[in-house]
């Protein structure tokens, strides 16, 4: 058979054609001639001559294969050919084969009627995708060819196990769809399809008939789909009514989204009928009466259909919200409870959110513009309603009227003001408070006079304000609510400098104290100046005014209160407790990362100075009664000494690319400091400071000379002394600094550091709580190339750990590790293998609970295309045997299965760890295992 | 493979004793086939089959299966030579003999890795 398609072709071929090639490549056409099974060197040949083709040769070639060879007879890989022969005969001929008319259409049917293998459905089905896309004729043949494609529809198709060609039924779906949602000339049969596979039981035909239909709306129009409405619209009315499946639901809805949208889309002539309308009536009467029974189960279908139609068009929004609307503020003043009122305002929040698509309200013929009062009155009902869950939909509903520009009065919006003022502060539920407090955030951008007139004095009052009745928890807890609401509504520029003062007066007051209580105001100050320099960091005018106005202020504050104490070491100042400052940190910090060079540099002018030379000039009220010098030893400078943590904030923030003044002079402070200074607190800020400078400097000759000042004075200080622990901390941040830059030292410090591990007096016991939290902090903020890092370091740092540290430790870093394994990256792979064996071994009884995955994951590495991975694989196979056997024997059959491919690998040193790990199986659970010598039987 | 399997009469292995040699193993790994020959102690040792088996076990435990195994005596140097190689050539025997408990604890015995 496939001898004689060749031979025909040949025949066909063209003698001219054929001398050619022979007459070039001889050699190889006859080769492919003769082995006529290999068709594919001959296509690939046959594509390559289309050029040099004469004239007309492609038409007789195509016209004999129609007349001649019966392709559905042929094998697979013959009637690839054909079509691959048709396809490339489009892309070059396409003159030559438009001239067959609907002959070749025709042809090509017959060739594709019953083909019946995916690679060339798919193949086939483009064609006939170029066939319409190009305007071949399709002449009287328009039904046969849809015939001959959606008989495949819908596609049900389960690619068999290890299937090489990788084509998915979801190919099939897109490719057949692609063809059928191609042309409105198919619309008349594939509708009826349509409804009819909708019906259907199974849950992929219906959802590949709704996504069909989704398609098809793209290219109909009114004219296709007139016919069909009715039955369309009870379809996808009897789904979304009573479907439980929320992705039938989704589709039905889309495809109504779809319908709606088309059939608004056609052009009117002014003798039809408008068929949006008739089809909308037919939605409205269906669903409109559910609406008035907020307790009943097709209450939210029905919304969700009107939201959809609606939702296609300015018109058909117009058409339904026309109707719809009124309907649903009566029905809120009708039902009274709060459950129910709140279904209804959803239902109102959702067409209102439809509105918000199409923007401005400003149209006579807009129904919400001609309902404002009673929409408002309806949305702050709910707001003063008990029920919180009422209340939070009625401020995600006035968050929605906000944004639609023009509909709020002036005096709405105050009233909008004064609720969320209320809410913010008073209301007791804190899910309803911070709904508020993000409500002003989102509204204030749009009415910033309205939020800075009105919101931010109220707020201010509040704070000030200093009631004798109210107990003292209570006024705390309206301070807090004030704070944070202050930090919310800061979400525009104008806004930010009323808030910014606002906040600062705030910490000068609460900072005066010593008490316990003061310190924790002040944090909460700062959390809400945090929230600030957040908001404000992507706008760069807001973005200089708050570091400009916030970093001086702090830094006087700071200045101040050290200064003081370093007269009165007595008085405790609340801002220089270390949980204070180390709330300032981030308030700096967020101020400072997002500015522009220029005004870092401009700001770094001032700070390095401060802290070098005690050069106040640039801080507010800067009348100090002594001078500042963090850096100077001297015991009553011990609270200036702590400020350190404002520079590195700062300056550890900076752009990379901005200078730093007298760096180098910066650094030998910083480190003198981090290794001199008895306070934990500030040595390791101190080396925070330094590491970080050192992590951003450039290269050369100047960094080499301070780091290996760092690493002679840690040597030293880690040699002997009192101060091993400032020496550790130093070494950690640096070689951490060092690392995260790829200097080549790094890996002499981490050396260092791991033999550190075994030193009893800084021992693993407090080193390991302190570091593995960082490691698998850091594993899950990692990308995949450097999750293998810190695998690397995890598991360096589990081979250096005591048994009983190790014990406890384990359970947690398990779960990371058994994720690590699934990883697609070898390098992790790798590593994590050799981390996980010596645990088998160790800890046999914490491992077992995961046998299911360790057994899992281990047989499948086993056939991993890297050889160190299948050969860590083995091994670790091999080091699950010590598990309790109880444990491993329902997995034996299972694992000596698996591991009789590995003894075949093409790797000697693989197949010799499977020979191990395998006998090790085997003699699982079997008399005898274990006696290495046996007494003489004879 | 074969050479730490012990003997289960002495504490030594079987390359110690001189039972199985590099010479008298053939491997065609084209044609997948091993065979080998090993040599008892002495003519009549009865622990021939034992020793057999367990090469064939261990084998068949470390081969990969497209391996054709076949363990046989060196020729003249055991009484009964002729009945040993038969049963190391049956399967269904070998097969029988892993089921029988005592049997497979001697040859596991032989099989585990010396600690």
């Amino acid at each position: 058979m496939e001898a004689g398609l060749c031979c025909s072709l040949w025949k066909h071929w063209g003698l001219a054609w054929k001398t050619q090639i022979l007459g070039r490549e001889g050699e190889e056409s006859s080769c492919c001639h003769k082995s006529c099974s290999s068709v594919t060197p001959c296509s690939r040949r046959r594509k390559s001559m289309c050029e040099v083709l004469s004239p007309g040769l492609a038409v007789s070639v195509l016209k004999t294969i129609f007349q001649e060879v019966h392709v559905q007879s042929l094998l697979q890989l013959d009637r690839h050919t054909v079509y691959s022969i048709i396809t490339n005969f489009m892309g070059t001929r396409e003159e030559e084969l438009k001239g067959l008319g609907a002959d070749f259409t025709f042809g090509f049917i017959q060739v594709m009627d019953g083909e019946k293998d995916p690679r060339n459905l798919l193949v086939a089905f483009q064609i006939v995708r170029d066939l319409i896309a190009k305007n071949y004729a399709l002449g009287p043949f328009v039904e046969e060819l849809f015939e001959v494609t959606s008989c495949y529809f819908p596609i049900d198709f389960t690619p068999p196990p290890n299937d090489p060609h990788g084509i998915q039924k979801e190919d099939l779906i897109l490719s057949l769809r692609a063809v059928l949602a191609s042309t409105p000339q198919f619309a008349e049969f594939l509708l009826p399809l349509l409804i009819e596979k909708m019906d259907s039981d199974l849950q992929s035909a219906k959802l590949d008939s709704l996504q069909t239909l989704t398609a098809c709306c793209a290219i109909y129009g009114q004219k296709e789909l007139q016919e069909f409405l009715p039955s369309l619209w009870s379809s996808l009315r009897r789904e979304v009514f009573q479907t439980a499946s929320e992705k039938v639901e989704a589709e039905c809805l889309a495809a109504l989204h779809a319908l709606s949208a088309c059939l608004s889309r056609s052009v009117l002539s002014s003798d039809t009928e408008d068929l949006l309308d008739s089809f909308l009536s037919s939605i409205l009467q269906d669903c409109r009466h559910h609406l008035c029974e907020p307790d009943m189960k097709l209450v939210w279908p029905s919304a969700k259909l009107l939201q959809a139609a609606a939702g296609a068009s300015l018109r058909a929004y117009h058409r339904v919200t026309r109707s719809v609307l009124p309907l649903l503020l009566e029905q809120y003043t009708k039902h009274p409870q709060s459950s129910q009122r709140r279904t209804i305002l959803e239902m109102l929040l959702g067409f209102l959110e439809l509105q918000q698509k199409w923007g401005c309200v400003e149209e006579d013929e807009s129904t919400l513009l001609s309902l404002q009062a009673p929409v408002c009155s309806v949305v702050f009902s709910a707001l003063t309603d008990p029920s919180v869950q009422l209340q939070l939909v009625g401020i995600r509903a006035l968050t929605v009227l906000g944004s639609l520009q023009g509909f709020l009065s002036p005096s709405d919006l105050e009233l909008v003001v004064d609720h969320l003022i209320r809410l913010a502060l008073r209301e007791e539920d804190s899910q309803s408070s911070e709904a508020a407090m993000e409500a002003a955030g989102s509204l204030a951008p749009i009415y910033p006079k309205v939020f800075s007139g009105h919101m931010v004095p109220r707020l201010e009052e509040e704070l000030q304000s200093e009631r004798e009745e109210e107990s003292s928890r209570d006024h705390c807890f309206l301070q807090q609510r004030c704070l944070q609401a202050l930090a919310a509504v800061s979400t525009h520029t104008s806004i930010v400098r009323e808030t910014v003062p606002v906040l600062l007066q705030h910490l000068r007051k609460v900072q005066k104290g010593s008490e316990a209580r003061n310190a924790q105001d002040v944090v909460s100050v700062c959390q809400s100046l945090h929230r600030v320099a957040l908001q404000c960091q992507q706008d760069a005018e807001g973005c200089w005014y708050y570091h400009q106005t916030v970093v001086p202020c702090l830094l006087a504050m700071a200045v101040q209160a050290a200064m003081q104490e370093s007269t009165h070491p007595l008085l405790g100042k609340a801002l220089l407790e270390e949980e204070v400052l180390a709330a300032m940190v981030p308030v700096i910090s967020a101020a400072t990362t997002h500015l522009s060079p220029e005004l870092a540099a401009q700001s770094v002018s001032h700070v390095v100075p401060l802290f070098l030379d005690g050069e106040i000039s640039f801080l507010p009220q800067n009348s100090f009664p002594c001078s500042f010098q963090p850096f100077e030893d001297g015991e009553c400078l011990e609270a200036q000494r702590r400020l350190v943590a404002l520079l590195m904030a700062f300056v550890c923030s900076l752009p990379r690319n901005v200078a730093i003044p007298q760096q180098e002079r910066l650094l030998r402070e910083l480190l003198a400091l981090s290794c001199s200074c008895n306070c934990p607190f500030t040595s390791t800020t101190a080396a925070k400071c330094f590491a970080g400078l050192v992590n951003k400097h450039p290269a050369g000759q100047q960094l080499d000379e301070i780091l290996q000042l760092a690493v002679n004075r840690m040597e030293s200080g880690l040699a002997e002394g009192p101060r091993r622990t400032q020496a550790l901390t130093l070494l950690l941040w640096v070689t951490k600094a060092l690392v995260l830059r790829y200097h080549p030292l790094s890996s002499r410090l981490t050396d260092k550091l791991l033999d550190l591990l075994g030193d009893t007096e800084l021992g693993p016991g407090r080193f390991f709580p302190a570091t593995v939290p960082k490691l698998v902090q850091g594993f899950h903020g990692a990308g995949p190339d450097v999750k293998a890092n810190y695998l690397k370091g995890l598991s360096h740092v589990l081979n250096h750990l005591p048994k009983p540290v190790l014990v406890t430790e384990l359970p947690t870093l398990l779960s990371l590790l058994l994720e690590a394994l699934s990883c697609s990256d070898r390098v992790v792979q790798l590593s994590t293998l050799s981390c996980l064996q010596p645990l088998l071994l160790e800890a046999p009884q914490i491992m077992s609970l995961h046998i299911d995955t360790l057994v899992t994951k281990f047989l499948s590495l086993t056939s991993s295309p890297t050889m160190a991975v299948r050969i860590a694989a083995l091994r670790c196979a091999h080091a699950l045997t010590s598990l309790p056997t109880t444990v491993l024997l329902p997995y034996k059959a299972r694992v000596i299965r698996a591991l009789a491919k590995p003894l075949d690998d093409k790797k000697r040193l693989v197949r010799k760890e499977a020979v191990a790990a395998r006998g090790e199986w085997f003699l699982l659970g079997s008399p005898g295992r274990g006696a290495a010598c046996v007494p003489s039987l004879c | 493979l074969i050479r730490s399997i012990n003997d289960p009469e002495h504490p030594l292995t079987l390359e110690e004793l001189n039972v199985v040699e590099q010479v008298r193993v053939k491997v065609d790994d084209a044609e997948s086939t091993v065979a080998v020959a090993f040599t008892p102690t002495i003519p009549h040792c009865s622990m021939a089959t034992l020793i057999g088996l367990s090469i064939k076990v261990k084998l068949i435990r470390s081969l990969p299966e497209r391996f054709k195994l076949d363990v046989h005596i060196t020729p003249g140097t055991h009484a009964s030579e002729h009945a040993v190689n038969k049963q190391l050539a049956d399967k269904e025997r070998v097969a029988a003999a892993l089921e029988n408990s005592h049997l497979l604890e001697v040859v596991n015995q032989c099989l585990s890795a010396r600690s």
